[in-house]
């Protein structure tokens, strides 16, 4: 009997015992948030990977801008700076002070201009996805929950079925059929469809996952006294939702979304990797790490540099993602 | 309890501690305790230089609010802080055993066999998944690992019946939530006594009980105590639970004793203001039914940030009787009119036996 | 009788249960309300008072419609609202309001105090004169809080200070009548005495009708001008404060008086001892209820549940086919579970 039920209960309550204090502390007129913006400021990872996610965003949003400064366009082809075989000439798959990254081998498409816009796809498809899933999850979430009885038992079941089938196969079967459905194979499909079409599958599957959270919180709520008290006032059912109940949920909808973006983010690269995702002409990064794989070992910088910025950027949301959840809910976490 | 160092409070290392030695003092003497908390937002001094013995066979209610440190008292004692947060000074001694400073394992093997706890909640306190006889002869066994399952077995219905359960062999194999709240109270009660403890502490032990429940359990916890002569620690924060099974009272006020003495004393011819405040407060059965009660104005104060000299004295109707000093100076808990009544008050005998007999006596306790 | 002491609500053969199902069968229903009949005056505190599951907070709970009543009636100002829809019952909300008794869950903690107390002006679209600000901080002028505190949090506030903040979110309607649901359990000894003084002045001052529930008989006393005592899902005992304190009848209102611990007496207090606990409501004992635990307890008691009614010329209503008289301490009659 490692620790009896005694001790248990006892352990519990010197934790809330020393957690009380926390409440008690008079912060004088700061809110909710405020405490989380204290919290999170003084946590350095958070900060580190906040300013991280900040400078990958502004990438994103100021591509263009870049893209004039630094003088080359994305799809703009440098043959010159080939070899016979289509190798970049230089050192380190052609780094050089007009192209930061080097050059693509074959086609001899400038790197860093090209990863600018990839991190513009990447982000436009993960946060559209997340922000698509987060608000079909909240809304079936908070329906099901609140309401229980047989609507909560239908959208739990629906939640289950769209759990159970399988994600990649079904995005591998469903993404060309759709494409085919309004373009001829020989067709370009424009950039703008084969987004909307990853955003729409991904959505298709990622919603569960939040419904579930926000279902759970909400069952939690819903019995608690300020909400009878809204009832008692008369309130209609969306103050109770929308008012009452969704902000107390805020904080685990903001940490999923925050650990969702990352996942699309690799999700998209992985299926523009199998070749289901964008066209060629978009840059991406699964694009690119699909076609630098041919040449890991004569030019491993092409690798490299999609690589190594794919990675901080998933890792950099992870890591805030966390700190946000810790910020959020102290007692969580320790 | 890993970090917890005994740090001697203000004097040098203490040589006296005479009399606990030899078994015929108070069972548990504990002598200037201090518990803090680190926590986010600062140093929490959840109790602050408390000293208090029971003797075997007597009981002392501690009384006081939440956040008084009556609670944190007593899992101090109990070793069941949390050690890497928590730092313990002072001396508790159980059985003439030096407790503070003591390693874990060892703390561990005094729990249960010497000193056992009885929660508020026993549904939470008790284990869901197995029955409650079981937890009661596991409890038993890990103190005699010699006992067979039959013994073990045997000593749980026993004591089950002891506490006034009906049927105890058939109990035994219940879970507990087919036990009633009084029931699993009793439990709870049998379980921390099947060791035969000498320190029992109970943490507002009825306090999720219905009045006619807690009469009963009341009842049975003085009878155990004729039975089994050990020493209980009451915590409360009734003080007509206290009035009714206490012999000595100790009045906590945010982490400090404030006054300490026996029950008649304290109940009767109370000397802190705070005390007066509790009993003036408190609705009666007795009476004048429409006066308006007396209550203590104001809110408990933070741990983290106590006011400066007497912590009570921004609610305390007389702190200005002697200047500034109630503002100033943290008052010692100081002898009052007889041996072994203790307060800690700025205002002097007389001006205390005037202010109790002129304004407080009028209109609460004496109603 | 004049229109003076017309009942403000009216409550006849209030009933709860509440069905049990073991998979998709119902296995029968915990009866939590079983036939209440009461009336509160306007301007009257009236006291439930009973252990736990009794039924009082659930009787609290169809009173403001929280809970819809299996049967029976609930009359509110001469209208029928037991099964009135939301809309129906927009304008009555406004009269009536509840107030709960923890003050930790019943405050929207991501609501400023501003927010929270404007709540019920704000889902009836109500405007006072004078803006909706103006009339939160009266409101919480009224309960004894800083009016500028407007913009805080709830996390920023004691216990009692909060319960004063779900009191002022209850006043905010002007209401005739409160719900009371245990408001002083959950708060500190010192706190619980300026909550009672602030509800029993608000009484006071704004002509208000209570139904004050609370398991304690000593809260009860101080508040309430008659007082219903309930066991298991029934009234065994209702009428005057100072006649059911002073010379109740029942049984078991002698036994709940004897076993509370008063200050006022060292030792153990009390003389009558209940042996046992509270039956489950979901197989009540025939005939009376708390013939279980009764001291007087005949086979006449397990056959016939006896009606609320006066008994013995006293000036309350008792359901006890045995019931005490004289003044309240020793039982009399039959043989006494006796302690001490």
């Amino acid at each position: 009997m490692s620790l009896s039920p005694v001790e248990g209960a006892a352990l519990a309550e010197i934790e809330s015992s020393d957690q009380e204090p926390d409440e008690k502390k008079r912060l004088v007129g700061r809110s909710p948030g405020q405490l989380v913006w204290a919290r999170l400021r003084r946590d350095r990872t958070a900060m580190v990977s906040g300013v991280v996610l900040a400078l990958f965003i502004l990438a994103a949003v100021a591509a263009p801008l870049i893209q004039r400064l630094y003088g080359v366009s994305p799809n703009q082809q440098f043959g010159d700076l080939l070899d016979a075989t289509g190798m970049p000439l230089g050192y380190v798959g052609g780094v050089s002070g007009d192209h930061w990254f080097g050059l693509e081998p074959g086609l001899g498409r400038d790197i860093f201009i090209r990863m600018i816009y990839g991190i513009r796809t990447s982000l436009l498809i993960a946060l559209g996805a997340a922000l698509v899933t987060t608000t079909i999850g909240v809304v079936l979430g908070i329906v099901a929950g609140f309401l229980g009885g047989v609507v909560d038992s239908v959208i739990s079941w629906i939640t289950d079925v769209a759990l159970a089938l399988p994600f990649l196969i079904f995005a591998l079967a469903v993404v060309p059929t759709f494409s085919l459905r309004f373009y001829g194979p020989r067709d370009a499909v424009p950039t703008w469809f084969a987004v909307t079409t990853l955003i729409v599958v991904f959505a298709a599957f990622g919603w569960t996952g939040t419904a579930r959270l926000v279902r759970g919180q909400v069952v939690s709520l819903r019995e608690r006294e300020f909400v009878e008290a809204a009832r008692a006032s008369g309130a209609g059912l969306g103050h109770m939702l929308f008012r009452q109940l969704l902000p107390n949920i805020w904080a685990p909808i903001l940490v999923a979304f925050s650990l969702a973006v990352p996942s699309y983010v690799t999700g998209e690269a992985a299926l523009s990797f199998l070749g289901v995702g964008l066209p060629e002409s978009v840059p991406s990064f699964g694009r690119m790490i699909y076609r630098s794989i041919d040449y890991l070992q004569t030019d491993p910088a092409y690798v490299f540099f999609p690589g190594i910025t794919i990675f901080a950027l998933v890792l950099a949301f992870n890591l805030f993602g966390d700190a946000l959840r810790d910020a959020l809910d102290p007692k969580s976490s320790r | 309890m890993g970090r917890s160092e005994a740090v001697p409070s203000g004097e040098p290392d203490r040589p006296e501690v005479p009399e606990q030695r030899s078994g015929d003092g108070p069972y548990l003497q504990v002598r200037e305790l201090r518990v803090r908390f680190d926590t986010e937002d600062g140093v929490v001094r959840a109790v602050d230089g408390v000293s208090f013995a029971v003797e075997r066979g007597r009981t002392l209610g501690i009384v006081g609010e939440s956040g008084s440190g009556k609670s944190v008292t007593s899992l101090a004692i109990l070793g069941l802080h949390n050690a890497k947060r928590t730092t313990i000074s002072g001396e508790i001694s159980v059985g003439g055993r030096q407790l503070v400073g003591l390693r874990e394992e060892e703390i561990r093997r005094l729990r249960g066999r010497d000193m056992a706890m009885i929660f508020q909640d026993p549904l939470s306190a008790l284990h869901p998944y197995y029955s409650v006889g079981r937890q009661i002869a596991e409890a038993y066994r890990v103190h005699h690992p010699r006992a067979g399952r039959r013994e073990a077995r045997s000593r749980a219905v026993d004591m089950l019946g002891r506490v006034g359960i009906p049927q105890p062999a058939k109990r035994f194999d219940q879970y507990p939530h087919e036990f009633s709240g009084g029931m699993r109270q009793r439990a709870m009660i049998a379980m921390a006594l099947v060791n035969d403890p000498d320190l029992l502490i109970a943490d507002e032990p009825t306090t999720a009980l219905d009045v006619t429940v807690q009469a009963q359990i009341l009842d049975l916890l003085a009878d155990l105590q004729e039975e089994f002569r050990s020493a209980i620690i009451l915590i409360t924060h009734d003080l007509g639970v206290v009035s009714q099974v206490a012999d000595d009272v100790l009045v906590m006020y945010a982490g400090r004793a404030v006054e300490h003495g026996s029950v008649e004393r304290v109940l009767r011819a109370p000397q802190h203001p705070y005390t007066w405040g509790l009993l003036s407060s408190v609705p009666s059965l007795h009476g004048d039914a429409d006066a308006d009660l007396v209550p203590i104005p104001g809110n408990p104060p933070s741990l983290i940030n106590l006011p400066s000299g007497c912590a009570f004295h921004p609610r305390c109707r007389w702190a200005d009787v002697n200047g500034d000093r109630s503002r100033i100076e943290v008052p010692e808990l100081r002898e009052a009119g007889q041996a072994g009544h203790l307060v800690a008050c700025h205002l002097s005998a007389a001006d205390r036996e005037r202010i109790y007999r002129d304004e407080v006596a009028q209109v609460g306790v004496a109603r | 009788m004049s229109a003076e002491t017309e009942p403000l609500l009216s409550v006849r053969g209030l009933t709860k249960h509440f069905p049990v199902r073991q998979g998709l069968r119902a296995r029968g229903a915990v009866r939590a309300v079983d036939g209440l009949d009461f009336d509160v005056r306007p301007g009257e505190t009236l006291g439930l008072v009973g252990e736990s599951g009794c039924g009082k907070t659930t009787t609290g709970r169809m009173l403001v419609r929280l809970l819809e009543p299996t049967s029976g009636s609930i009359t509110f100002a001469g209208r029928d609202i037991t099964h009135g829809g939301r809309r129906e019952l927009r304008g009555l909300r406004q009269d009536l309001q509840i107030i709960f008794q923890d003050p930790y869950a019943s405050l929207n903690p991501r609501h400023t105090v501003g927010r929270i107390v404007a709540m019920p002006l704000q889902v009836n679209r109500i405007t006072p004169p004078g803006g909706v600000k103006k009339r939160v901080q009266e409101l919480l002028e009224l309960v004894g809080l800083n009016p500028e505190h407007y913009n805080r949090y709830p996390h920023e506030f004691s216990g009692g200070q909060r319960q004063r903040i779900g009191i002022a979110r209850a006043l905010a309607l002007k209401p005739k009548l409160i719900v009371a649901d245990e408001p002083v359990s959950a708060l500190d000894v010192s706190i619980q005495a300026q909550v009672i003084n602030l509800l029993r002045d608000l009484q006071r001052d704004l002509d208000l009708a209570f139904v004050f529930i609370a398991h304690d008989l000593a809260v009860i006393r101080h508040f309430c001008h008659r007082v219903a005592v309930m066991y298991l899902g029934t009234i065994v005992e209702i009428g005057d404060r100072d006649t059911i304190y002073t010379r109740p009848q029942h049984p078991y209102t002698r036994a709940l008086l004897s076993a509370i611990p008063d200050v006022t007496t060292l030792g153990p207090a009390g003389r009558i001892r209940l042996t046992g606990d509270v039956p489950t409501p979901l197989n009540p004992p025939s005939g009376c209820r708390f013939r279980t635990r009764c001291w007087k307890a005949t086979d006449h008691c397990a056959t016939e549940e006896p009606a609320l009614t006066t008994r013995d010329d006293g000036g309350q209503l008792t359901a006890c086919h045995y019931p005490e008289s004289g003044p309240v301490g020793m039982p009399t009659g039959e043989p006494v579970e006796v302690s001490k």
